[in-house]
């Protein structure tokens, strides 16, 4: 082994925890981050000018939030930090690299994934009217611009992410027009023995909840959009209740998502082994339990391998950290490793409370129309996927992208991949895992011809 | 074991071994066409999508223009018309020793009729305004064009399995040899018995034609390509350089999808595009391209095409046993010329000849040079 030089891609709870666990051991991690400011995405820091006391914009996180931050700016001299910097591919031991927009190759002898992840989307009719938003897009406009997606917003979809938006929305003066929540009522209730061992977060959700109804905003639960309706942009969401009935509500602005997926597209380029995960319903890199990956060398760490939530983020940054540590024969103590491993499987259980929870709903793909758009870069519907599965037969999703262009446009499938799985895997009749997984290509997001010049 | 028995077994979906089962399925052979991926995953489906004539080598012309009276066709023949336009196609020069060699090789090629068109100075100019000031002329094959290779090799095993032919994909052959007068092929869960056999399995194809003692000089390349998001139309025609480095389209969407310099293997058959023919690729396109500059690239992707050092590919009967036929090594024209391969093919198995010229894509031409280098030495 020549110079040591770990690069952890990725400054959100999980990647910083790692940098710190690494410096403490005496390394200078390089730690390459796509954002201008470190934080990830739950932590993300406003521009300075924007800057606002960490109550407004972390709520009840906002310790946790600083904590991270604090750490980070304390370890800032002591690391080679490169922010605003996309890792769009990788190639004989370099990353290719995209720095204010212009290109630059990283050499690593090791690596940490901490790539996080995005909001999961679904289609529905209307989606892609201006006004309609992921609840991760109308949460990062909120935190990072101060600003929100309309005067008037529908919360819609499933997962934590529902009520802490919309409770922040609330809390910034806007006006929520309804929160509804695609899964039951009783899910939650029944998923409650699994939460208790983290009972904090239960009660926010239950706090956040309490807030919104106190307020008199609409809740409703096992619900289905219908439609986003408008003729410039959003002026109502149609939806179903859970007894079939078609309801509207007006609002201007729509914020959906069902819960998170991960990032995986650079462990896929490294070559890491993947398997299906039922429960994330997605491929995921695969881990030995202490946060290396199937590739010497390289280690995983936070939502980017399976949505587990920042505060086990935190500790697999740090878990990946000491793998990468042990592996270069540096002294680690077991009995903290052990330890961290016993905690992050106790979020295990916890993730499984919290899909029961917000379970994923999983007839989707059963009545969508044939002119629905699924691939919005490339304007294909759900009739053209359709076809290519009863007229040509496609069953497998590299294929469909091939054959259709479903994913071939600018997202590369991150927006449209799980769409395009799930309606597959239903229209093929066979299993999600049986579909198989959208191969990563470079450049993981679009990199422009003259960069920054 | 599925046993299956066919008049002809065909290894590799792609293009060629597509187009070769359609057509010996409109003869009336019956047909098993064995893929050990998906048809048209592979060189045929990932390549750049030209379909020029331009170009082309004197010995490959009149192939080419069997497949040019093929291309207008496709909507009949396969069901779909895959994209494919007569935009014409532009070779650029960029020096008088550019335009000199463009000239000399639209002499050659006058008597086969590509109708090539040599343009300068200002009628260059006037004809193609968007192009950046690098390029001084440039000659024209106005009926050249481009197509979707995603959609058009894969179409083409589609046709043949409506015609009747038996397409297997994810089969992987084994094994194959000739017992009794007749081919054994052994692959993933089946064996097929034949009395013909094409050898269609592209950058694949030579250790199949090593099986049957005829070593051919084929290499792996892979053609670095990337696509950009939708931009305003500002060209219509395929675009490639004299001297080679870069060559463009842009499709009916607005995608700019340009190809140059070579990726890298990552794998037994896995191949990555390289980072610096990727940055290479940018600088030049966007010097051809001003149109270009505020772009961004959404894909890149290379493939594994078989290349040989004459640039000519094996097309013919075996020179060790009956009833073998190859077809692969293309060098990059097999896109264009896959659809009359087939055909070829397809004769070559009925009538034992062709129409076509096809002395120079004998494989017999190794074992000569292997022999006259060994006397040599």
């Amino acid at each position: 082994m020549s110079e040591i030089r770990p690069v952890i891609i990725g400054a959100g709870p999980a990647g910083i925890r790692a940098a710190e666990t690494l410096v403490a051991a005496g390394l200078r991690p390089v730690v390459v981050d796509e954002a201008f400011r470190f934080g990830g995405q739950i932590y993300r820091q406003p521009p300075q000018a924007l800057q606002r006391p960490g109550k407004a914009l972390y709520g009840f996180e906002a310790s946790k939030a600083s904590a991270v931050h604090q750490t980070m700016e304390a370890l800032l001299p002591q690391i080679d930090y490169r922010p605003n910097t996309l890792v769009w591919g990788t190639e004989g031991g370099s990353l290719n690299l995209l720095t204010a927009g212009q290109p630059d190759r990283l050499p690593y002898s090791h690596l940490i994934l901490a790539t996080g992840a995005t909001d999961r989307v679904l289609p529905f009719p209307g989606w892609t009217l201006p006004g309609v938003y992921t609840l991760g897009g109308a949460q990062v406009s909120l935190k990072f611009q101060a600003s929100v997606i309309g005067p008037r917003v529908a919360f819609i979809g499933t997962g934590p992410l529902l009520y802490l938006v919309a409770y922040q929305y609330l809390k910034a003066g806007a006006d929520v027009a309804a929160v509804l929540d695609t899964a039951p009522f009783t899910g939650k209730l029944k998923a409650l023995p699994k939460l208790l061992g983290h009972l904090g977060t239960f009660a926010k959700g239950l706090y956040y909840m309490g807030v919104l109804a106190a307020r008199g905003v609409t809740i409703r639960f096992g619900v289905r959009p219908l439609q986003a309706a408008g003729t410039e942009r959003v002026e109502a969401l149609y939806w179903r209740d859970r007894r079939g009935r078609q309801q509207k509500v007006a609002c201007d602005a729509i914020a959906w998502g069902l819960a998170l997926r991960s990032e995986t597209q650079l462990a896929d380029l490294l070559g890491c082994r993947f398997e299906f995960d039922s429960l994330n319903r997605n491929w995921l890199p695969t881990s030995d339990g202490f946060g290396r990956s199937s590739l010497a060398g390289v280690y995983l760490a936070g939502d980017g391998a399976g949505i587990k939530g920042a505060d086990a983020a935190e500790l697999a940054g740090k878990r990946a950290a000491l793998a990468l540590l042990a592996d270069l024969h540096y002294p680690v103590d077991q009995d903290e490793v052990l330890g961290l491993k016993h905690k992050l499987d106790s979020f295990a259980g916890f993730r499984e409370g919290l899909e029961q929870s917000f379970p994923f709903p999983q007839d989707w793909a059963k009545d969508l129309p044939d002119d629905l758009i699924l691939c919005r870069c490339e304007e294909i519907t759900v009739g053209e996927l359709r076809q290519a599965v009863h007229q040509d037969g496609v069953r497998e999703i590299n294929r469909l992208k091939a054959l259709t262009r479903i994913g071939m446009g600018r997202c590369q499938g991150r927006i449209c991949g799980t769409a395009a799985a799930e309606c597959l895997a239903r229209e093929s009749g066979q299993t999600l895992a049986a579909v198989g997984r959208l191969r990563a290509q470079p450049p993981i997001k679009p990199i422009p011809f003259m960069g920054g010049q | 074991m599925e046993q299956l028995t066919s008049d002809v077994a065909i290894i590799g979906g792609g293009i060629v071994g597509g187009s070769a089962a359609l057509a010996l399925r409109k003869m009336g052979y019956s047909v098993v066409l064995l893929e050990r991926r998906w048809c048209g995953a592979e060189a045929s489906g990932v390549n750049y999508g030209g379909v020029r004539r331009q170009g082309r080598s004197k010995d490959q012309l009149p192939l080419a223009q069997r497949s040019h009276q093929i291309w207008p066709r496709l909507k009949d023949l396969i069901g779909i018309d895959g994209e494919y336009v007569r935009s014409g196609h532009l070779k650029l020069a960029r020096s008088e020793a550019d335009l000199a060699s463009l000239e000399a090789y639209a002499e050659m090629a006058a008597p086969f009729g590509l109708g090539l068109e040599i343009l300068s100075g200002n009628r260059f100019r006037d004809r193609f305004p968007g192009l950046g000031n690098s390029a001084i002329g440039g000659s024209l094959c106005p009926e050249d064009g481009h197509a979707n290779p995603r959609l058009v090799s894969a179409a083409f095993a589609r046709a043949a399995a409506r015609a009747g032919a038996e397409i297997r994909e994810n089969t992987e052959v084994s094994s194959a040899r000739q017992d009794g007068g007749r081919f054994q092929i052994t692959a993933t869960n089946l064996t097929v018995s034949s009395k013909f056999l094409l050898n269609c399995a592209g950058a694949w194809a030579g250790s199949f034609a090593a099986g049957f003692g005829e070593i051919v000089p084929m290499q792996r390349i892979h053609p670095n390509m990337l696509v950009t998001e939708p931009v305003a139309r500002f060209m219509d025609v395929n675009i490639g350089v004299e001297g080679g480095g870069v060559y463009g389209r842009q499709v009916s969407r607005g995608n700019v999808v340009l190809g140059g310099g070579r990726g890298i293997a990552v794998g037994p058959d896995q191949t990555r595009p390289a980072y610096e023919s990727t940055l290479r690729l940018m600088a030049q396109a966007v010097e051809l391209f001003p149109q270009l500059r505020h772009a961004q690239v959404i894909r890149t992707w290379t493939g594994i095409e078989g290349d040989i050092p004459d640039h000519n590919p094996v097309i013919g009967f075996s020179r060790t046993t009956p009833n073998l036929l190859h077809a692969f090594g293309f060098c990059g024209a097999g896109f264009q010329t896959g659809p009359a391969v087939g055909e070829v093919l397809a004769e070559l198995v009925r009538d034992g000849t062709t129409d076509i010229p096809i002395d120079a894509f004998d494989i017999g031409r190794f074992a000569r040079s292997v022999a006259r280098a060994s006397v040599m030495g």
